[in-house]
């Protein structure tokens, strides 16, 4: 199996020379580098057919790989691709990654979750892909279509490390039927955290439906940091980091979890639910079942949970049920960077490994990963947002939410940085909304926060305020 | 279940209260059976749920979750991987530990039972979180990455210390004489293993087997860490991607799925409790 | 295996039969292996021990004393820290609620539940046959032998708050027991999930506890918890410890409760190798995870020193046990008898003589 291309250390001292001459094969100054013979590639991804992401993996294996296979065969050159697939959790995905480039070794193409870019790089697991695939990867046609926003997602301190595979955004979903039940206007348009408190309170007359899911709390995870914690900070003129270093217990923090607190602590959130291992897959029941009014969530909540044949919780007239609109600043105006409303935005990146003893070949795969072609073959009659403007100008047609994510989200969203310590930190402020949920003082739980924060960042040079 | 014993010798006198402690003892025997079958209920409706949830409630009947789990390209093959890595396990660590066990419980070895103590503590290291890098830079080192060899190999490891343990008790608590009478016939000591002495501890090598597949059938760290092909996955490493991008399960696939893949350890426990019965020897010896 | 069934079955029928006391003797060598081809018994299974599990195990020992970590910067270039990540753990108030949770869980659910279950299951079984005791017995082993991914579906399923079987059980829609109870849950849960191998490991016990005696004691007006104590109890001392020592050091390891409750609510059950799992595969903190392992070895150490200095009076009462034993005089008719009808009764019998 040509997945472990292996050269530990260990091998290249025994081995010695033939493995100098191996190395000296894959390097891109290589005239022999790509150039006929035997070459195997393989991509890994967290997809598995059948299983989790199983679309991506059946385009990848059906779609992508037979029709790079036969184009380079028609350019003269025999190229074996295979598919590594996964369907674990991100965390095994990542750490079985880390596990296979440190032992420099691995996929010769892999996707990584974009927050992971930073501390991949400080590792040393991958590299610029200038680095890895030489000078001629500026004249890919693609760059073009990939706005500087969405290529932040595959930066890191300034230099490029892959390509993105889409990105998506964070809004407010509400339930139509429910807002009309309870005399409010189904094109909701909050316009301050005020409105959306409004709006649950008078939700909260009904019976059995719970207004209001802002997630927090660590059992939620990373839902809780993406579409609660980060969404509400940027609205309140806040964030979490700048450069390499952390904001602590900051007046935008305690006004976020203020905001927590009006929500848990006067029943119209469900504080149970955010309690539960499977809070969340319940938070997306009851708002399919119409049971609860206002949920934040990402794009995929749309596109997977509720989509009217395959959803895990499907919505047969989602469409018409379904309402979005953007997180509000806390008031007009007061968002960052003075916006009026706010999103977050994530997504995958398609690296090199820089091991790779193909890196031209490997690079040329990477780009049919990537072409306009490729994506609109991905997606079929579904919607998403890709990474390249000619394909979305093209496919969100076919989906207005997703058209809306598009052109009102993208332009006022935000990225995670891309920082190693990101994910303690993303666990403390999980906490800190856990502390408020439980009953402590949103004063209480910043100071907490800032303690924390020193103590999983080693100190308290890395930290402002 | 104290009850089902007389607390005094007068109540077998009387018969009313020989039949209320009867009920009562049953009662409790009841209880005992419901609190082991309850929790196993969602394994006999979900399955076959034309819409599983995450509650046990008599099926809207189908077996299409069956047709669809057929379909996956995954599934059924883990199966047999599973089946591979939980047999190499199992015949390693019986043949291994019961030789060891032999030896350590016939011919007296200074330090034995302190070594023996040290290994069942590290085994605890080993089967943790903390041990993955090591474990996979070893593997990776001795070009054991996808095979079920590197699995076997590392899962034997873990699971030999609590083995010997096991076994050794057992092989102490076996009487002498006949492996002398064999010996004084000429048997080698491999022959009397295997013909005396083997027979005797039969139950507990059956009960060390089974132990050793069902938490190799179970284990999903080490073969998701180590292997790399979709073809070689277990089925412990395929239960896990029965989920969707944002991490919902898939209730119809994942109920079904669990089904089958528990159906093997059941049907094996089955057979050998037909066949060699579960008894285990233990009190440790000095 | 088939072909060695008839000399077992000899085997058997004479170990019943001539109950001559020959077992007690662990360190005689009967068969005349001889040191060397003792060492060659045990070499194949050291060797994979030391390769497979002290090598990683030390390994990791060290790594403990490094900031290691999976990514970043510490992941090329890790800095030896000595014991610094085990001082930080033990000023870890994560650390030190995770210990005690794991204590809790330990005592509850394995040294009290799975021993005292599985005792009394041990107990009641030990004279019957009959369907019920064949489905009960069935029942308790499948509880220990399904996967744990599938077991902790099953829980979930059984606690679920909105409709699980508990609940309807009990006509109390909306108790979340993981919430509300979150260690009691998966304290009762491992009680059900272990209880078979205390339950296998008693019944093998029981079997040596010759129903004469326990005859004896009754006429004489013993009570049950009497002969429990005077008769039951010193013979089989040495099961219970090696049922605690293990049942204890299973449990301490366990990780299925992260399965069910991913160590909440914020925490609350999280115990050390969820926090060690969490450590190391959630945050990639593999140094410090590292350190934590070792603490927890440590912890271990402690629980079977306790076990073992236990072990030590077992064994002076042992002693005396056999020689009252042989005064009775070893082997009478009825000490046979007490032994199930299973064909697999040979070990029992042949154990009787060595308490």
């Amino acid at each position: 199996m040509g997945a472990i291309a292996r050269r530990t250390a260990l091998r290249a001292a025994v081995l010695g020379a033939g493995s100098a001459a191996l190395a000296g094969c894959g390097s891109a100054l290589d005239p022999r580098g790509d150039a006929g013979g035997d070459v195997a590639l393989t991509v890994a991804t967290n997809a598995v057919s059948g299983g989790k992401n199983a679309d991506e993996a059946d385009w990848i294996e059906k779609w992508v790989i037979p029709r790079f296979v036969a184009r380079q065969k028609a350019k003269g050159a025999d190229v074996r691709v295979a598919f590594l697939p996964s369907g674990v959790d991100d965390e095994q995905y990542k750490t079985k990654l880390a596990l296979d480039l440190k032992a420099q070794a691995g996929p010769d193409i892999m996707g990584l979750d974009g927050i992971w870019v930073g501390e991949f790089a400080q590792a040393r697991y991958i590299a610029p892909l200038r680095e890895v695939a030489g000078d001629g990867m500026a004249d890919w046609e693609g760059w073009r279509q990939i706005s500087p926003k969405v290529r932040s997602l595959a930066r890191f301190e300034d230099r490029l490390y892959g390509i993105p595979a889409g990105t998506d955004a964070r809004v407010l979903y509400f339930h139509k039927p429910l807002f009309r039940k309870a005399g409010l206007p189904t094109d909701w348009r909050p316009a301050s955290w005020w409105d959306v408190l409004d709006a649950a309170r008078e939700l909260k007359r009904l019976e059995g439906v719970t207004p209001l899911q802002i997630n927090a709390g660590t059992a939620m995870g990373e839902a809780t940091t993406m579409q609660g914690v980060l969404p509400l900070l940027a609205g309140a003129g806040g964030w979490v980091s700048k450069g390499d270093r952390w904001y602590g217990d900051t007046p935008q923090l305690r006004a976020v979890l203020g905001f927590y607190r009006d929500v848990y602590g006067s029943g119209l959130g469900d504080p149970r639910l955010q309690q539960e291992a499977k809070g969340r897959d319940k938070s997306f029941e009851r708002f399919a079942e119409g049971k609860l009014g206002i949920l934040a969530e990402g794009d995929y909540f749309w596109r997977d949970v509720l989509a009217p044949e395959t959803g895990t919780a499907a919505m047969k007239r989602r469409d018409n049920d379904v309402g979005y609109a953007l997180f509000p600043a806390r008031a007009p105006g007061e968002g960052l960077g003075g916006r009026d409303h706010v999103s977050l935005s994530g997504g995958a990146v398609h690296v090199l490994n820089p091991h790779t003893r193909h890196p031209r070949a490997a690079f040329a795969l990477l780009t049919a990963l990537h072409s306009a072609a490729a994506l609109r073959a991905r997606l079929g009659d579904s919607a998403m947002i890709t990474e390249r403007d000619d394909v979305n100008d093209v496919v969100l047609d076919q989906d207005p939410m997703l058209r809306f994510c598009a052109e009102a989200a993208l332009p006022v969203t935000a990225y995670r940085p891309p920082l190693a310590a990101y994910t303690a930190v993303s666990l403390a402020l999980q906490e800190a909304t856990a502390q408020v949920v439980a009953g402590k003082s949103p004063g209480q739980a910043a100071r907490a926060y800032r303690k924390e924060l020193s103590e999983v960042l080693g100190g308290s040079d890395h930290v402002i305020g | 279940m104290s009850a089902a014993t007389p607390r005094r010798p007068a109540d077998g006198r009387d018969p009313v209260r020989a039949l209320l402690r009867g009920v009562g003892a049953y009662l409790l025997v009841a209880l005992v059976l419901a609190f082991f079958a309850l929790p196993m209920l969602w394994l006999a409706s979900a399955p076959f749920d034309r819409r599983p949830g995450i509650t046990a409630s008599l099926p809207d009947f189908t077996l299409a979750n069956f047709a669809r789990l057929w379909d996956n390209p995954n599934a059924v093959n883990s199966l047999a991987s599973s089946l591979v890595l939980a047999v190499g396990s199992a015949v390693l660590v019986v043949a291994l530990s019961a030789l060891a066990a032999y030896a350590l419980s016939r011919v007296h070895i200074r330090g034995r039972d302190g070594l023996l103590y040290a290994l069942l503590l590290l085994s605890s290291i080993v089967t943790g979180t903390a041990a993955m890098v090591p474990i996979f830079l070893l593997a990776a080192e001795l070009d054991l990455v996808d095979s079920y060899l590197g699995v076997i190999l590392v899962l034997t490891g873990g699971l030999l210390p609590a083995a010997i343990f096991i076994l050794k008790d057992f092989m102490d608590t076996t009487p002498r004489s006949y492996e002398e009478s064999a010996r004084v016939f000429g048997a080698s000591p491999l022959r009397v293993l295997r013909d005396v002495v083997v027979p005797v501890v039969r139950p507990g090598l059956a009960t060390v087997g089974v132990w050793t597949v069902a938490q190799v059938w179970g284990n999903f760290l080490i073969p998701f860490l180590l292997l790399r092909s979709p073809d070689k996955s277990p089925a412990a490493v395929v239960m896990y991607t029965f989920y969707t991008e944002g991490g919902q399960p898939d209730l119809a696939l994942i109920s079904t799925f669990s089904l089958l893949y528990s159906l093997p350890v059941v049907l094996m426990f089955l057979f050998v409790s037909r066949r060699y019965g579960f008894r285990l020897h233990g009190g440790i010896k000095a | 295996m088939a072909a060695t069934t008839s000399s077992a079955e000899t085997a058997t029928r004479t170990g019943e039969q001539s109950p001559d006391g020959h077992g007690g003797e662990p360190e005689r060598d009967a068969a005349g292996l001889g040191r060397r081809r003792a060492a060659a018994f045990v070499a194949p299974a050291l060797v994979l021990i030391a390769l497979f599990l002290v090598l990683p195990a030390v390994w990791t020992l060290y790594l403990g004393a490094t900031d290691y970590r999976l990514t970043g910067i510490p992941a090329i270039d890790p800095a030896f820290v000595g014991l610094d990540n085990v001082t930080k753990a033990l000023g870890d108030d994560d650390f030190l609620h995770s210990l005690w949770l794991t204590l809790l869980f330990v005592l509850g659910s394995a040294v009290i539940g799975q021993a005292g279950l599985g005792f009394a299951l041990a107990w009641w079984m030990r004279e019957r046959t009959g369907w019920l005791k064949t489905t009960l017995e069935a029942l308790v082993m499948l509880a220990w032998i399904l996967p744990s991914s599938v077991v902790a579906f099953l829980w979930i399923a059984f606690l679920d708050r909105d409709g699980g079987t508990l609940n309807t059980l009990l006509h109390t829609p909306g108790a979340a027991w993981l919430l509300d109870h979150p260690m009691l849950s998966i304290i009762v849960y491992n009680i059900w999930r272990g209880s078979a191998f205390s339950m296998m490991l008693y019944s093998a016990a029981l079997g040596n506890v010759p129903a004469s005696h326990l005859e004896t004691a009754r006429l004489a007006g013993a009570s049950g918890w009497q002969q429990l104590r005077d008769v039951v109890f010193p013979r089989i001392r040495g099961h219970v410890l090696t049922n605690l020592l293990l049942i204890s050091l299973w449990t301490f390891n366990d990780f299925t409760p992260f399965l069910i409750t991913a160590g909440g609510p914020n925490g609350a059950t999280e115990t050390l190798p969820v926090h060690i799992y969490k450590t190391a595969l959630g945050s990639g903190e593999l140094g410090y995870g590292a350190a934590l392992s070792f603490l927890m070895l440590l912890i271990n150490l402690v629980v079977a020193v306790v076990y073992l200095r236990l072990l030590g009076q077992k064994n002076k009462a042992r002693r005396s046990g056999k020689r009252k034993t042989a005064a009775r005089g070893s082997g009478g008719p009825t000490d046979q008898d007490a032994a199930p009808a299973a064909p697999h009764a040979e070990a029992p019998a042949a154990k009787e003589e060595t308490a």
